[in-house]
């Protein structure tokens, strides 16, 4: 369907997405996943629960996320989540959720407002709280917040007990990655 | 050196030495060693100078609350000023100097201070530099600032770094004594999550220092043991070198972890501390308690410390401070000293009870019934003058004097949110008062029980009943025997002695005398006493001296120490160095970045950045020749005129705003009118605050039938989303609007001058003649074959221009294709100077002119402001003073003479007029050089501008020192008829 030839960067300013490992941390930034936003209209819950269930877009609990294929979500304010979707297949994803979900909600496209990384260690707590005043071990395995890291606004998801995702602004993804890396060294 | 004072005995490790220097001389030392007990062992006593009068001063306690032997430890950047050797932790190749004094600590210069007190005494300086009052600021207080303070500063950069943290946790315990280790206990076995905090790098408190038995180990084995077994329950924390400093709101608490103050320098990537806040549902002040003097003549001598303390550094550090070792006491637990010192084979020569009658100690000259009234010897202690209960004087010689007035329970921290501490008379001591921070108890010698036995009975206590509020089960378990003595306690704050000083707070030199001339001068309110005196003030905040002073004053008040008061301790509870609580703010790191899209291309090109708010955008981009930023911009804005220039336009707020309400959401929150906007087209908007004063203005398209995009000025892109959240959340939550930003999603290009449209339809997919997109068209198209892109047909230049913008990750590409496609003609990138100059050469207001304190009167937009409906700041802007017809207007200003600059900030005037602020007319609010008109220009405001237009004025700078005639002009200097933009 797009057939022009301009040749996408990535938040860090790269061809493809970076893989860094320090020590027990792996950072892996993602590129590969389109992001929009879902807002309730008002006094149409209902009917947005309908259409959702309907299209597969899963609109978890607040400070949730949920899975699923090829719709992921999580919430992010009240009456308010973000859509997750591969970028191969969706890259027009605010479009296609308009398709879906018609007047039901308000979807504005998000894919790169953010830079998503997925951290990943055995033992994520001692970098995590010298980041983000989460109480990550004690949070259960898909919750969603947003959180405050090096004085950047981010929503954290933790996929599981070894992995957390982030979302930070993708103007500063730079400063966001360094922030996790010095992190990072200060407890390795 | 010799260690000659190194005895028996410790928690010293003698198999490994250290080398350290102190005033460059060499010593050895061992790890488990304090800088003093190490210095001490070597003999050395005297570690500093006092601050006022440079008195010799060696350590008077073994912990944080030391007054007086502060260094400065560490050389170059790393250069440490008024730290605590008695908690400075000894590491092998320490350096530390003494400090306040000159040429050297043995002999100070200064120390002629110390023969004209009678002139230094309390309110010195407010006395005595009052007059000529001219001569404060230039003269006396640069003079008084040289010669204050304690250490100096390396004025070097810190290289180290400092990183901060979040814990949480349903139990703090700070301070890990018998009472913080037996709560830790209790609560660990049991479960709940512990942190478990201390200052000392050794956890055991007071168990450390003494020679009691718990159970049937000694004190410090079964610390060890308590922390061994604590260290392997995965819920609790511990945390030594980790001084809890701060209670805050909702169980909130601050502390400092020296992760690598007891190192050379710290591991490379490591903090060398770290900031944490902890978050806790429960907390326990375990911090035991801090002994203080007797205040007595000559009490400061090097050699001089806390009874307590002398036998903390014979037990824990194998040190005896002298070989010929007297103890004062009003108290039990001083005799203690005197026994452990003998235990330990120290010559205990003498031991001055003040109290009368009572048994007699077994070997040791008693004195019952006698005091200490002075003492003799200059850079250390020689002897001591003893007042026996019959009257009769002798002179004792000795080399060290242990005092014990008693002990002061830890109230600082349960002090933070301003409880008052209360007087516990049969301690002779405050204790922590109601109305402490929620959830937070105090505990053993913390709260006045000041046994071994008590301590680990309350910490149980304590624990259990956290326990029970957190909903866990626990039962108390048999408490080891421990040491369970009464307090005996017959207070005596000072010895009624002879006409010479007394210190009561040796930190800041005040003595008796200087509480005694306050309340003379009727400063006898304790928080007035504090200042005038500045007692318990600096490093120590009081610890050891505050108590006292407050005794002394009650003495002469004829009031009880309770009725007199005490001052209250706020955080921190020891001195935070400014890095700790930076962190890795600082420096180039001091923020975050944002980057344009374009910045990898500009970066490549040599462009020329600037910092606005947080983003780096391109200031302007020199061509090879070019050696001054003038040359480039000029260029910049010729060659856009004349034919097309590109400006990475990103960083404006970009809003969503969609909902059936949208439209007439907009209507509420603009001054103007957005419901009539007819889908794919835009407008520019007013924006009020609530006073009327304009808050913001931007362009916002109309994207759909429900769905708007607004666009705000770079500054304000969070301040306005804020605003309209509020607005949306607080004012109308009925209405259907929902609003999310996509600032950064777009990578959004502004494409100006009369070949923007020739440019852009090489790369637009769909028609953008201007009968397809005319002046103020806003719409989705694709570009070079299909990229789903949002193009709006605006103008901040005055040229024909447009803002194309794609989804951020091909805004790199963008700005290439861009720059490709625009080589036919010329195409130039420009930064921001360029933008503002083609901004105040068509005369739109920004930054200067949208100052907070303007409307849209003042600005030409008066018009702009609907009365046809309500808005925000509408109600507001109709106040007669706001439409003053003699008030500010935008106008524009041009030299007389071409060749002459214009200063912004200048002020008008009329022609003749003195330069006087009756007679000021406005200002200069944004000036720029205009490459087109060969001249400087500028906008101001000026009273009355709109009648001005056509006459001639004066522009006045003071600072700058300019006086220009100007000719007041219409601010829209170029284009005035808008043809090119709808060309």
């Amino acid at each position: 369907m797009v057939s022009h030839d301009l040749k996408p960067l990535t938040a860090l300013g790269k061809d493809a997405a970076e893989v860094i490992t320090l020590g027990p941390y792996t950072f892996t930034e993602r590129f590969d996943v389109a992001l929009a936003s879902v807002a309730t209209r008002r006094g149409r819950d209902k009917d947005l629960a309908k259409a959702a269930k309907a299209a597969g877009v899963p609109l978890p609990a607040p400070a949730r996320f949920a899975a699923g294929t090829p719709y992921s979500a999580f919430w992010v304010a009240p009456d308010m989540w973000f859509v997750e979707a591969p970028f191969a297949t969706h890259e027009d994803l605010a479009r296609l959720l308009k398709i879906a979900l018609g007047e039901t909600a308000s979807i504005t496209e998000q894919t790169d407002a953010w830079v998503r990384f997925d951290i990943s260690a055995p033992d994520l707590s001692p970098l995590l709280e010298r980041l983000s005043n989460l109480d990550l071990s004690s949070l259960p395995i898909g919750y969603a917040s947003r959180t405050v890291i090096e004085h950047l606004g981010t929503y954290l998801i933790k996929r599981s007990d070894t992995e957390v995702t982030l979302y930070g602004p993708r103007a500063s993804a730079k400063s966001l990655l360094h922030a996790l890396e010095v992190t990072a060294k200060s407890v390795i | 050196m010799t260690q000659a004072n190194r005895i028996s005995g410790g928690q010293i490790d003698r198999t490994q030495s250290f080398r350290f220097t102190f005033d460059g001389q060499p010593y050895i030392g061992h790890p488990g060693d304090t800088l003093a007990s190490a210095l001490l062992a070597n003999g050395v006593q005297l570690m500093g100078r006092s601050f006022k009068y440079h008195r010799p001063r060696g350590p008077l306690s073994a912990g944080s609350e030391e007054p007086n032997a502060l260094v400065e430890l560490r050389s170059g950047a790393r250069q440490e000023p008024n730290t605590r050797a008695t908690v400075a932790e000894l590491f092998d190749g320490l350096t530390a100097n003494s400090q306040n004094r000159w040429p050297s600590l043995r002999f100070d210069a200064l120390a002629i201070n110390d023969r004209l007190n009678t002139f230094f005494t309390a309110g010195f300086y407010y006395k005595t530099f009052m007059w000529p009052a001219a001569f404060w600021e230039k003269v006396y207080e640069p003079i008084i600032r040289r010669a204050a303070g304690l250490g100096s500063m390396s004025r070097l950069e810190d290289p180290d770094e400092y990183d901060k943290g979040f814990l949480h946790c349903d139990l703090l315990i700070i301070g890990a004594g018998p009472a913080g280790l037996m709560a830790a206990l209790t609560a660990g076995r049991a479960g709940a999550r512990v942190i478990l905090a201390d200052e000392d790098f050794r956890m055991g408190g007071r168990l450390n220092a003494e020679t009691y038995a718990v159970g049937d180990q000694a004190g410090a084995d079964w610390a060890a043991d308590a922390v061994t077994e604590l260290a392997s329950l995965p819920n609790v924390r511990l945390m030594n070198r980790t001084t809890v400093v701060g209670a805050f709101d909702h169980g909130i608490y601050s502390a400092v972890e020296r992760v690598s103050d007891h190192l050379p320098t710290p591991l490379p990537g490591k903090p060398r501390q770290t900031l944490w806040r902890i978050y806790s549902a429960h907390a326990i002040s375990a911090g035991g308690a801090t002994e203080r003097p007797i205040a007595f003549e000559n009490n400061d001598r090097p050699g001089i410390m806390l009874a307590g303390s002398l036998r903390a550094y014979a037990n824990r550090w194998g040190v005896a401070v002298g070989d010929r070792v007297a103890v004062f006491t009003n108290n039990d637990d001083g005799l203690r000293s005197a026994k452990d010192l003998q235990a330990k084979g120290v010559d205990v020569v003498a031991v001055i009870d003040s109290r009368e009658g009572g048994d007699l100690l077994p070997g040791i000259r008693h004195l019952r019934g006698a005091e200490v009234i002075d003492s003799g010897g200059k850079l250390g202690l020689r002897s001591i003058t003893v007042r026996q209960s019959n009257g009769k004087t002798e002179v004792i010689r000795v080399n060290a004097l242990g005092v014990s007035g008693g002990w002061n329970p830890n109230v600082n921290i349960t002090s933070h949110h301003r409880s008052r501490p209360e007087w516990r008379a049969d301690i002779a001591a405050f204790v922590p008062g109601a109305g402490g921070p929620d959830h937070l108890t105090s505990t053993g010698a913390a709260a006045g029980t000041l046994s071994t036995y008590g301590a680990l009975a309350t910490g149980q206590g304590q624990a259990l009943a956290v326990l029970e509020s957190l909903g866990r089960s626990a039962k108390p378990v048999a408490l080891p025997k421990a040491e369970d003595a009464p307090i005996a306690i017959s207070p005596l704050w000072y010895v009624h002695h002879g006409k010479g000083r007394a210190w009561i707070d040796p930190q800041n030199d005040v003595t008796i005398k200087d509480v005694k001339l306050a309340h003379q001068e009727n400063f006898s309110s304790v928080e007035h006493l504090k200042r005038y005196t500045t007692l318990g003030m600096a490093t120590d905040q009081g610890k050891t001296g505050n108590v006292i002073g407050l005794a002394v004053m009650a003495e002469l008040t004829g009031r009880s120490i309770p009725d007199t008061g005490t001052t209250i301790y706020r955080p921190p509870y020891t001195p935070v160095a400014m890095g700790t609580l930076a962190g890795r703010s600082r420096g180039k790191e001091f923020k975050p970045f944002r980057l344009t899209p374009s910045h990898k291309w500009a970066s490549e090109q040599g462009a020329v950045f600037v910092e606005v708010g947080n983003w780096l955008r391109t200031q302007w981009l020199p061509r090879a020749g070019e050696t001054h930023w003038r040359q480039s911009v000029d260029r910049e804005v010729l060659a856009t005129r004349k034919s097309v220039g590109i400006c990475d336009v990103t960083t404006l707020g970009k809003i969503d705003i969609q909902g059936t309400d949208a439209g007439a959401f907009l209507d509420r929150v603009y001054a103007n009118t957005f419901s009539t906007l007819a889908v794919g087209k835009c407008r520019y908007g007013l924006m009020l605050r609530e006073d009327g004063m304009v808050f913001d203005d931007g362009t916002t398209a109309r994207m759909g039938e429900h769905e708007y995009v607004m666009t705000t000025t770079t500054a304000n892109a969070v301040t306005v989303f804020r605003h309209l959240e509020f607005c949306r959340q607080c004012l109308w939550p009925d209405m259907d609007v929902q609003l999310i930003s996509t600032t950064e999603a777009w990578a959004q290009y502004s494409v100006a001058g009369p070949n923007a449209r020739n440019l852009l339809q090489k790369l637009v997919d769909q028609d953008i003649s201007d009968a397809a997109f005319p002046y103020m068209g806003a719409g989705n198209v694709t570009v070079c074959g299909g990229l789903r892109a949002r193009l709006f047909r605006i103008s901040f230049s005055g040229e024909l221009a447009y803002e194309i913008a794609v989804p951020t990750r091909y805004g790199d590409a963008m700005i290439r294709k861009l720059v490709g496609a625009g080589a036919e003609f010329d195409a130039v990138v420009y930064g921001t100077e360029t933008l503002g100059v083609m901004r105040i050469e068509k005369g739109h207001v920004a930054g200067n002119e949208l100052n907070g304190q303007s409307t849209a009167l003042n600005m030409g937009l008066g018009k702009m402001v609907s009365k046809k409906k309500d808005s925000i700041g509408m109600a507001m802007a109709q106040r007669e003073g706001m439409n003053d017809p003699a008030g500010y207007r935008l106008v524009g200003v041009k030299p007389v003479d071409p060749a002459n600059p214009l200063t912004a900030g200048s002020h008008f005037l009329e022609l003749g007029a003195a330069p006087v602020v009756e007679n000021d007319g406005g200002w200069l609010t944004s000036m720029i050089y205009s490459p087109h008109l060969g001249s400087h220009i500028a906008l101001g405001y000026l009273k009355a501008g709109d009648q001005k237009i056509g006459q001639r004025m004066r522009a006045v700078n003071f600072l700058n020192k300019t006086d220009t005639e100007v000719d007041i002009v219409s601010p829209h200097f170029f284009d005035p008829d808008g043809e090119r933009l709808r060309g």
